[in-house]
């Protein structure tokens, strides 16, 4: 079988694992975490000056009113999850608790629910989002070996993103292109048949 | 309001607006696997061409898939009292020509059709051995509409079955019509839809839903996405009709994220539907209201689950639970539910128009009807087909979709996608539906159909499936969150080369106990890939174990090079390995050393004299 096989979904990673302790909760909440809920909670900037989200992001009175406007639903976790996604280009642990806050839900469904569904993210992101198709119709005409190609093209793992933050390869759930086998999706563009991996550097290099 | 009337007479006007003498339609397939294909920039050079040389009788309109990917992107030009044209494979200076010649010049472009018969006449799609065998009732619409224009759809009789429903028909004769069709369920188990819908009627609540799965998780499948971005309305009809068989105000639509182009059409189409007066309040002058919501999922297999489905639309962790209580008695916030699946919702319409009678005139005795199939894998004519249930395979694969590509010899082909299996030629002649496919230890699920031929190895392709229910397991019952993956775990020792004897016993004991005591059918055919590979290529198998060998040439840990005779020393081979481990002088045959070979398979690639043997 090739180097590279498809990463256990979010859901199936324990606490003991210690990539999630450190960025997540756990005994390594000290570090990092804390941190960053502070400056949620007394309003200062970023003090890690790392870029990380501040309470005054305008992005959360944005996600307030997308709240609100749901009010009167029932069952808006999801809804508001894909909306704050949207907005922040991933969950951290600030904006899970602001959700909870403003929703009423406590914030360990909210967790639950974030690392449930693939494609919520609680780490943030590449510039680019690298997509292996491992549908059946690309896996019977050689997805792997495209999967194989781009790992060693970009140097991570997959599930990773690039040391330079460039791209985010992962491995997606059929992109419904059974007619294009095997496919990659980057961003939102879709490049087919791609049988011959060697176009796969010349398709990265379109993507600062 | 809408009334009867008004609905004929827009009918005639949208007759009108797409069949008045004189204009030309032309239509771009722009479903996602179009655009993909570059149909996007066919329709930009087609609307700025038309534009600049002022064709006031050209009528450009976007329209959903008609099934057949190899040929996208695909241009068709349709003229009142003329035969239609098909323009395949095109790209803008294509386009460009067929906009000069055709367009303003009158004069089809043949290079660019399916070709023309004996006698010189053009052919076009419906012409092509592919749709011979086809029958159209759930992609009627599909790839003849422009599925964001509601008029479109009412100009083929959309929204008569509602209105037929609520004017001329009670819930009962709804319900008994439906029952009376034998239409059972597409997505996979096959349940009778008229007697589900019977169980929701007659409870008694303040408040019913009625649930559209669109969560098309099956890998390699993908008629419900052409549906909703072909046809939205037909869906959006069924659901109100559904709505109002059992009592339901209000539906919910749970439609895959990774669908963008089908959430966007479903949008604009609720959006006509109710400006229409279509949906919303006192429909057609009842007292009927019926009002649809869309929810996204967000990437989890066993949400197609229907009580996995409704945990997530209340905004729970996509977790099955056990039945009964079923959906139809307590599902969306305690309510009767009843969810169906799209192709389902997408025969409804044409059933309550054309009578029961009609329905089951295709189709066999007990699956009446027809099944959308996608084509994928190693065949030439991928693509989305529509056939009869009753069909063999065999006309399914070589008729249709004309046998495996390059000469190779077919192996197997897949349907039911990770709760299926495996079916060998011995069963192409067997008919397909719901319960023959049962027999022969596979099943329809949702439609996928892949094929494979003597280069897939089956141990892989069983270890494949696994990989995808071990990432999808919700995780809440014990033998599928750890039964499958301790499946994985053996399945990984045996194409690594590490497999025993007793792997092989452990993997069926395993199997048969995940069968009967997980909680839901994700867990319960979880097994179903591995059972049948086991079943029909124990040859392949016991290779893998006992030769440790894989016959395919699939799973690289297996695999072994060797330079033959046939070798003439051009040093190509050399120069590509990786790790240096072949020797040899200029003209002269050349080495591998087994030691340092990484079975990498470089230089078989390389060799332009067949000289490299893998065993």
């Amino acid at each position: 079988m090739g180097s590279a096989s498809r990463p256990a979904s979010a859901k199936d990673r324990m606490p003991e694992d210690p990539e999630v302790n450190q960025n997540r909760f756990g005994t390594g909440v000290g570090n990092n975490t804390q941190r960053r809920l502070g400056n949620v909670n007394d309003q200062s900037k970023c003090a890690c000056s790392c870029g990380c989200i501040t309470a005054e992001d305008p992005r959360f009175a944005e996600l307030k009113s997308y709240i609100d406007s749901l009010k009167h639903e029932q069952g808006i976790t999801m809804p508001v999850l894909q909306e704050a996604q949207r907005a922040f280009g991933y969950l951290p642990l600030e904006v899970q608790k602001f959700i909870s806050e403003n929703t009423g839900v406590p914030l360990a469904e909210i967790y639950g629910v974030a690392t449930f569904y693939s494609q919520f993210a609680i780490e943030p992101k590449g510039r680019h989002h690298v997509g292996v198709c491992m549908g059946t119709a690309c896996y019977v005409k050689g997805s792997q070996n495209v999967l194989d190609k781009l790992v060693e093209e970009l140097k991570v793992k997959v599930g990773c993103t690039t040391s330079d933050g460039r791209f985010t390869l992962e491995a997606t759930r059929c992109l419904g292109c059974c007619g294009l086998a095997p496919c990659i999706m980057i961003d939102d563009d879709v490049f087919g048949k791609l049988d011959d991996v060697s176009r796969i550097p010349d398709i990265l290099g379109k993507y600062e | 309001m809408m009334t009867m009337v008004d609905l004929k007479g827009l009918k005639a006007k949208a007759v009108e607006a797409m069949e008045s003498e004189g204009t030309l339609r032309v239509v771009v397939g722009m479903a996602t696997c179009g655009q993909s294909a570059g149909a996007r920039r066919v329709m930009d050079t087609l609307k700025k061409d038309v534009a600049e040389l002022g064709l006031d009788n050209v009528k450009v309109a976007v329209t959903g898939c008609v099934g057949m990917c190899t040929y996208e992107p695909i241009l068709e030009v349709l003229e009142p009292g003329k035969k239609k044209v098909t323009y395949i494979r095109m790209d803008p200076e294509k386009t460009a020509r067929v906009v000069k010649e055709h367009l303003q010049g009158g004069k089809p472009v043949l290079d660019y059709t399916v070709g023309h018969d004996h006698a010189g006449n053009l052919k076009n799609l419906e012409d092509l051995q592919f749709y011979a065998k086809q029958e159209r009732i759930v992609l009627r619409n599909c790839g003849a509409i422009d599925p964001e224009n509601i008029h479109e759809y009412i100009a083929r009789d959309g929204y008569a079955a509602l209105r037929k429903s609520l004017l001329e028909m009670t819930p009962q004769t709804v319900i008994e019509e439906m029952k009376k069709s034998g239409l059972r369920g597409r997505g996979g188990a096959g349940f009778p839809t008229g007697l589900k819908w019977s169980f929701a009627a007659p409870n008694k609540a303040d408040q019913k839903y009625i649930i559209c799965n669109a969560d098309e998780g099956d890998p390699g499948a993908f008629m419900d996405r052409s549906v909703l971005e072909g046809d939205p309305h037909a869906v959006l009809e069924a659901m109100a009709i559904g709505g109002y068989a059992i009592g339901a105000s209000k539906g919910y639509i749970y439609v895959r994220a990774e669908y963008p182009v089908a959430v966007e059409r479903l949008k604009i189409a609720i959006g006509q539907a109710q400006e229409m007066g279509l949906l919303g309040r006192n429909i057609f002058g009842s007292d009927f209201s019926f009002d649809v919501e869309i929810r996204l999922g967000a990437g989890a297999f066993v949400c197609g689950e229907e009580t996995a489905l409704i945990a997530s639309i209340e905004g729970k962790r996509g977790m099955s639970r056990n039945k009964p209580p079923f959906p139809a008695n307590k599902g969306l916030w305690g309510k009767p539910t009843i969810i169906n699946n799209v192709e389902t919702l997408a025969n409804v319409a044409q059933i309550i128009l054309k009578g029961a009678d009609w329905f089951r005139s295709f189709g066999t005795e007990k699956s009446p009807g027809t099944k959308v199939f996608a084509l994928g894998g190693k065949i030439n004519n991928t693509g989305l087909v529509e056939v009869p249930m009753g069909i063999t395979l065999r006309e399914v694969i070589y008729d249709i979709g004309s046998g495996c590509p390059h000469g190779k010899a077919f192996k197997a082909v897949q349907t039911g996608g990770p709760s299926g299996g495996c079916i060998t030629s011995a069963d192409l002649d067997t008919p397909i539906d719901f319960d023959n496919l049962v027999a022969i230890g596979s099943m329809m699920g949702s439609g996928g159909m892949i094929v494979m031929d003597e280069d897939n190895c089956m141990v892989d392709i069983a270890r494949f499936f696994l990989d995808f229910t071990v990432d999808e397991s919700c995780g809440k019952c014990t033998p599928c969150r750890e039964g499958t993956k301790r499946m994985l775990e053996i399945l990984d020792r045996i194409v690594a080369g590490e497999g025993t004897m007793q792997d092989l016993e452990n993997l069926e004991d395993l199997a048969e106990n995940i069968r009967l005591t997980s909680l839901c059918a994700l867990g319960q055919t979880a097994p179903n890939p591995v059972m049948s590979t086991m079943k029909h290529f124990r040859d392949e198998y016991l290779a893998h174990v006992q030769d440790k060998k894989c016959p395919a040439g699939v799973c690289k840990a297996l695999l072994g090079y060797v330079i033959t005779a046939d070798c003439k020393g051009c040093t190509k081979c050399k120069r590509v390995c990786p790790v240096e481990a072949i020797t040899g002088e200029v003209k002269q045959m050349h080495v591998i050393d087994q030691a340092l070979c990484i079975r990498c398979g470089a230089c078989f690639n390389v060799c332009s004299f067949n000289a490299i043997a893998r065993n």
